[in-house]
């Protein structure tokens, strides 16, 4: 695109703006994760920094197996998701039967449904599963995505249908042809499901908090709330330094599926 | 026998009209059958149904004398090209050939084989590590080609595989299609819309139009003996010029602008007294020498092809076109003289449109060729 050079640098310099504004907190929080509490409470500019809050927070709490716990929730989540949409998502497209769209418009209706209007419903049923307290209660209830299953349908059906049939002539079964084919081909959302997934349930709250009693399957979200609740006097420098240390696998999968993600999450809009 | 029968085969998706209609027709082994037809007319059902990809709403279809109607696609041995192809975008020319007999669980050694005589036959030895998005459109078609005949099934079933292609490409493609077909000894189940791509290949044609078949026959029957008006009208390029007409004192009125008298030429009594629809092919119009049948008319359009003259004018409300064979230089508006005679017309009935009589000189033509 060409732009005089003028108007170039006012549009650098009012996104640069916009860029610090929305990137305001997280610095500060990186900053502050360097301070001493007594700097941070007056607001003055520290004399030195230091990693000491870094070392508290491992510390004082089992942040270690928070950061476990997370991982394994997500992960787990991220590959239930990409099973179950992709699998529902195959039904959709290329298993004709009575009912399939309208089944589908009532499949994706329920993402008008909020999260927390079935949380009372899904907190009896994993209760009454014995689940609480365990990774289960924390994962299955988020298997079944609306979102997940519309994306891959939609990407899915930019699969042309021949390639169904020529693999029908050969004798190929629809497990297999979803196997061999459709994944393979569908590769690009289905990196993007799994980043959009492993992102929303490495940052999951409220059902963490609700579905565990203790720090044997806690989240780090969860641990990071307690790092503020404990004391009397938050030490705001060793909270922060926690949720600097919570935020990076985020930015590190941000940074690598940038572009994926990006791709992905809009193809379907183009279409 | 044939190998492959329909009978009284019908499609419908809604239980209440039909797309295909009491189709009835043998296509023996070996052949090669082309189905032409408008975009919409079924020929492409037919051929799915053929494939069993599409279910049989009624009749029975038997492929070598055994009824297939409920046998899903991979049981009924054959293979198919597809017009975009299908080709598995993220496996390489090798992979992708090679992927029906993996499915079918063939051995490695026979794949291998298989896979190399493929590849030589077709040109593709230099490419088989490449991805079909790396291929020009011709390749990515011999490679579906390749994939159909890798197969060895003794029937290929072909779904207007050339029109992704560019002209040059799709007249070099019909010939190698063809010489494969005689080569291998494939039946062939070949559908086109396009009537040139149905005339250069086809062994057999048959026309459909709304799901009803229309006609039957080799390329020169139905260019010669065009059973009803669509096929007259559907069949050769430049099409059959067609005029409504009226037998009158010996004389032929076409379109009430034409007056052709019928000389010595015996009327049939099939042709008289009712309304008519005449054909005439376009190279049946050549240049009105000194003879008799001549006709004035006014050039309305002329297209220069170099080796003939493509020239248009009204008759009536109708344009025709006459086909003068070398380089012609005549002007929009001039009066030209056009030979135009009885014995080269087919005569319609106009209310049905079907063939009452066909031309008297393709008559001719037949027992010089006998």
């Amino acid at each position: 695109m060409t732009m005089p050079i003028s108007k170039k640098i006012l549009f650098y310099f009012l996104l640069s703006i916009a860029a610090l504004v929305v990137f305001a907190p997280a610095l500060m929080a990186f900053v502050m994760s360097f301070m001493e509490n007594k700097d941070i409470m007056t607001g003055t500019i520290p004399q030195s920094l230091s990693f000491d809050n870094y070392l508290k927070a491992f510390e004082q709490f089992p942040l270690l197996k928070y950061l476990f716990n997370s991982l394994v929730v997500s992960i787990v989540i991220t590959i239930g998701q990409l099973v179950l949409s992709s699998l529902a998502a195959y039904a959709f497209v290329f298993l004709e039967f009575k009912g399939r769209d309208m089944l589908f418009f009532l499949f994706i209706a329920t993402m008008m449904v909020p999260f927390e209007a079935s949380i009372i419903p899904n907190f009896h049923i994993i209760r009454d599963l014995n689940w609480i307290d365990q990774y289960p209660g924390l994962t299955v209830p988020f298997f079944a995505t609306a979102f997940g299953t519309f994306l891959l349908r939609q990407n899915f059906k930019q699969i042309p249908k021949e390639l169904r049939e020529a693999s029908q002539i050969v004798g190929m079964g629809d497990f297999k042809f979803y196997l061999k084919v459709v994944l393979p081909v569908a590769k690009t959302s289905l990196v993007t499901l799994g980043a959009y997934g492993f992102l929303t349930s490495w940052n999951m709250y409220l059902w963490p908090l609700l579905s565990t009693t203790n720090d044997t399957v806690r989240t780090v979200q969860i641990g990071l709330k307690q790092l503020q609740t404990q004391e009397q006097l938050n030490d705001w420098g060793v909270i922060m330094s926690g949720a600097i240390i919570v935020i990076i696998p985020t930015l590190i999968l941000l940074f690598l599926g940038q572009k994926q993600l990006q791709k992905g999450l809009t193809e379907g809009a183009i279409k | 026998m044939g190998y492959i029968e329909l009978m009284g085969i019908s499609k419908s998706y809604n239980k209440q009209s039909n797309v295909l209609n009491g189709i009835d027709l043998t296509i023996e082994k070996g052949e090669f059958f082309v189905l032409v037809g408008p975009s919409g007319s079924g020929k492409s059902t037919l051929l799915r149904m053929i494939a069993g990809l599409e279910e049989i709403s009624g009749g029975t279809l038997k492929i070598s004398g055994e009824i297939v109607n409920h046998l899903p696609p991979k049981n009924r041995n054959l293979s198919m090209v597809f017009q975009n192809y299908a080709l598995y975008p993220h496996l390489s020319v090798e992979q992708n050939i090679l992927f029906g007999l993996h499915a079918k669980k063939i051995d490695k050694e026979i794949q291998r084989k298989r896979l190399e005589e493929t590849a030589e036959m077709m040109g593709l030895s230099e490419l088989l590590k490449r991805k079909p998005r790396e291929l020009s459109g011709g390749q990515r078609q011999r490679v579906a080609l390749a994939r159909a005949v890798v197969s060895e099934a003794p029937l290929c079933l072909m779904d207007e595989p050339l029109s992704n292609l560019d002209a040059k490409l799709r007249a070099n493609m019909r010939i190698e299609i063809r010489r494969l077909q005689k080569r291998l000894g494939l039946t062939m189940v070949y559908v086109t819309h396009d009537q040139v791509e149905a005339m250069t290949m086809g062994d057999r044609i048959m026309v459909l139009n709304d799901g009803i078949i229309q006609q039957v026959g080799e390329p020169i029957e139905l260019y010669n003996k065009p059973a009803n008006l669509f096929v007259a009208t559907f069949i050769g390029s430049p099409k059959m010029n067609l005029g409504k007409a009226v037998l009158k004192d010996s004389k032929l009125l076409i379109e009430n602008a034409l007056e052709v008298p019928l000389e010595q030429m015996e009327v049939p009594t099939s042709l008289q007294n009712r309304d008519l629809v005449i054909g005439l092919r376009a190279e049946h119009m050549p240049h009105g020498s000194e003879q008799h049948q001549i006709q004035k008319v006014e050039i309305v359009n002329v297209e220069h092809l170099g080796n003939e003259t493509l020239i248009s004018f009204e008759v009536g409300t109708e344009l025709w076109t006459a086909k003068w064979l070398g380089q012609w230089l005549v002007q929009v508006g001039d009066i030209v003289p056009i030979h135009i005679s009885v014995e080269n017309m087919c005569f319609f009935d106009a209310d049905t449109g079907c063939l009452i009589q066909e031309a008297a000189f393709s008559q001719k033509q037949e027992v010089v060729s006998k």
